[in-house]
């Protein structure tokens, strides 16, 4: 078991952020863990202030105040990540992870062109190479995410890109320094279906192509059916199943998971069906209520479920879920096995 | 849902003037036609920039049309005049000629004071919290509207009237003193829809109204709406740039490519048997939330972007990204025709 961190590109364990505000701690990310494996793709499902962000900038060191790292650990490569030092944490944000952001056209620099901010991330982090070298690399890392026309495209602004464009070139400034690890924040999110479908198909290929492990945030679950090997479901900062893409979902485990895939209409269906709501609001991180968080609105809430947060209960397979009915179910399983 | 017609758009255009350039400007909508009846639901679907929204817009004559005629419940409340349109009944069939052609006839134009059909006519807004006034309670949003078209007698009776629809919409009364940043996203969509609903309107334009919310709030507007026309016999204009959500709300859907309508049918027909190639891409580019399913379907991926509105591509507008774009898809604009009863399209390729 000493060798368990060799096959895993990322180890998350326990971690917990908290956001100190004038109303009283919020705490964003209250305990998860996961792990990742090279070339593994790990889909993040949740609704907006679930905390799949949060989590996703506390790796790249990208918490701001009032947001602390109150506890557990965050592992890359065997080394732990939150002891950097903050030279450390530059050489490690870019050239080990890289993280594309929701909405390209915040995060291009108006105002420089996109050849000279595709070659100042690559000089950024090697400060050897030249200018000539940084110009063909990015030549290089545009055509791979399949953008014409290069050298003009290279002397443009990011407002002459339009949507699709622009989140190709985020993609090829994240991959630029060959990161072994890519967190996108809902990368798609802000497109049309269509060049969505062009952006999935083209992460889906370059994963193969670099064998990078990527994190994928998004609260689209077909986006996930359609590029994840594993899933991690968030509400209100917690982890509330994890499994296999197919695991979560043809044997959802936990209410909300499967309140999820119902509550969606299917493009596939053959006729109408109506929809099945899942009833109520998102928890108010401000004063969450004891015991499960998504007893208020679970349908299949208990007595205990109001009392005490639920463990995990593993169901083999790296899936499992924190619900008191499938603890109900273990103990219902040890009786019979007992009695039997 | 009955057979009467209760909106009827024929040719219509909207064209945005851009300064200091020449030419018709911003196409945003060119050259759209069709009928919605009583109590049905026409979902409308595309790209963003497609020209979706204008449409809905420009129906309510929140944007005035460039050219075209907008009939509502039999009576015409835009025409821009010197039209060639056909000749039509009341229940909006083709008047036919001795030889069976259709009569056409030239139009007068007709601009509508608006005001009492903005009681029959309402819009829900995408973005809930943009479309409302931080500075208003909600009491004061929803009791405006009850103002201007002078809908109660009295302060009590208004206040009924108020109290009554956030009940409707399923919101607690005692939230009329509450403004809208107390609420969250799905509530202040219950908001916007509780304003709309408090003239009694026949006919809503929900402009994108589940696309700004949380998966698990989306059903439960969805529901809401779904529930409100069945009770009170609305006719809703679904626009949406999802497809899941539009197929499963609508009776038939009206896909937009640039501005131009490019198919029209209905919604599970035009699902399983779509006739426009990019009724097809679009319907292949749906993620399908079911893995074994979705890594097995082969998608068609559309190159390119969508050209700009101010400089459409000539003939079919789609060509330039089409997979099947023939020679004669680029000279000449495809006519929109009836291929399967009720299903309509606008392709060369078709015939």
């Amino acid at each position: 078991m000493n060798n368990i961190n060799e096959n895993k590109l990322l180890e998350i364990k326990d971690l917990r952020v908290s956001f100190f505000t004038p109303a009283g701690e919020v705490k964003a990310v209250a305990g998860i863990s996961y792990d990742l494996g090279y070339g593994e793709v790990m889909g993040i499902v949740g609704e907006s202030g679930s905390g799949k962000s949060v989590e996703a900038y506390s790796i790249m060191g990208l918490l701001q105040s009032p947001g602390e790292i109150i506890g557990g650990s965050i592992t890359f490569e065997g080394e732990d990540v939150l002891a950097y030092s903050d030279n450390q944490m530059v050489d490690f944000r870019g050239n080990k992870v890289a993280m594309i952001f929701q909405n390209p056209m915040t995060c291009l620099n108006p105002v420089y062109t996109i050849g000279n901010q595709l070659t100042e991330a690559l000089r950024a982090h090697n400060k050897d190479i030249s200018a000539a070298d940084a110009h063909k690399k990015a030549v290089e890392m545009l055509e791979l995410v399949g953008i014409n026309n290069i050298e003009k495209r290279m002397k443009q602004y990011p407002h002459e890109f339009s949507g699709g464009m622009r989140q190709r070139v985020m993609i090829a400034m994240g991959l630029i320094c060959s990161p072994k690890l890519l967190i996108a924040d809902e990368p798609t999110t802000a497109l049309d279906v269509t060049i969505q479908a062009q952006i999935l198909e083209l992460m889906k290929d370059l994963q193969k192509k670099t064998k990078m492990g990527i994190i994928f945030i998004t609260h689209n679950l077909g986006v996930v059916a359609e590029i994840c090997d594993k899933v991690s479901v968030m509400y209100a900062g917690r982890i509330v199943e994890q499994g296999s893409v197919n695991d979560i979902f043809y044997k959802p485990a936990h209410p909300y998971t499967l309140g999820l895939l119902r509550s969606m209409p299917r493009v596939d269906a053959e006729e109408y069906e109506r929809l099945i709501p899942i009833e109520g609001t998102p928890v108010d991180m401000c004063c969450p209520p004891e015991g499960c968080l998504f007893a208020p609105r679970c349908e299949s809430c208990m007595q205990i479920c109001l009392k005490k947060s639920p463990p995990y209960v593993e169901l083999g397979d790296g899936h499992r879920s924190a619900c008191w009915l499938r603890v109900q179910e273990n103990m219902n399983n040890k009786e019979e096995q007992a009695n039997g | 849902m009955d057979d009467k017609v209760l909106l009827q758009v024929q040719n219509l255009h909207k064209y945005f003037h851009v300064k200091g350039m020449k030419g018709p400007g911003v196409q945003a909508v060119e050259n759209v036609s069709f009928a919605i009846k009583k109590g049905e639901t026409l979902g409308l679907v595309g790209e963003s920039g497609c020209g979706k929204t204008t449409l809905g817009r420009t129906i309510l004559r929140l944007h005035e049309p460039t050219k075209g005629q907008i009939i509502y419940d039999g009576k015409t409340i835009y025409d821009s005049g010197n039209l060639e349109i056909a000749e039509l009944d009341a229940n909006g069939n083709q008047v036919l000629d001795k030889d069976g052609k259709p009569l056409t006839k030239k139009s007068k134009k007709i601009a509508v004071d608006m005001l009492p059909y903005r009681r029959k006519m309402q819009i829900i807004f995408q973005d809930p919290s943009a479309s409302l006034d931080p500075r208003m309670t909600v009491g004061e949003i929803i009791g405006e509207a009850i103002d201007i078209h002078k809908l109660t007698r009295s302060k009590t009776e208004r206040l009924e009237m108020i109290k009554s629809l956030l009940s409707d919409v399923g919101l607690n009364t005692e939230h009329a003193n509450r403004f809208p940043h107390e609420f969250s996203g799905g509530q202040q969509q219950r908001v916007g829809i509780a304003r709309a609903l408090a003239v009694k309107p026949e006919f809503i334009v929900c402009d994108e109204p589940i696309s700004a919310l949380d998966v698990s709030i989306q059903s439960q507007i969805v529901n809401m709406l779904e529930d409100m026309q069945n009770e009170l016999g609305l006719t809703f204009l679904f626009i949406a740039h999802d497809l899941s959500v539009v197929r499963h709300i609508s009776n038939r859907i009206g896909v937009m490519y640039l501005g131009a309508l490019v198919e029209l049918g209905e919604s599970y027909e035009l699902n399983k048997h779509p006739l426009h190639p990019y009724t097809k891409t679009l319907l292949s580019a749906v993620p399908v939330p079911d893995p074994e399913k979705s890594r097995a379907r082969q998608r068609i991926v559309l190159e390119g972007d969508i050209p700009s509105p101010m400089n459409p591509p000539t003939g079919c507008r789609f060509h330039t990204r089409c997979p099947y774009a023939k020679p004669i898809c680029k000279e000449a604009i495809p006519e929109f025709k009836e291929y399967d009863k009720g299903h309509w399209a606008a392709c060369h390729i078709l015939d």
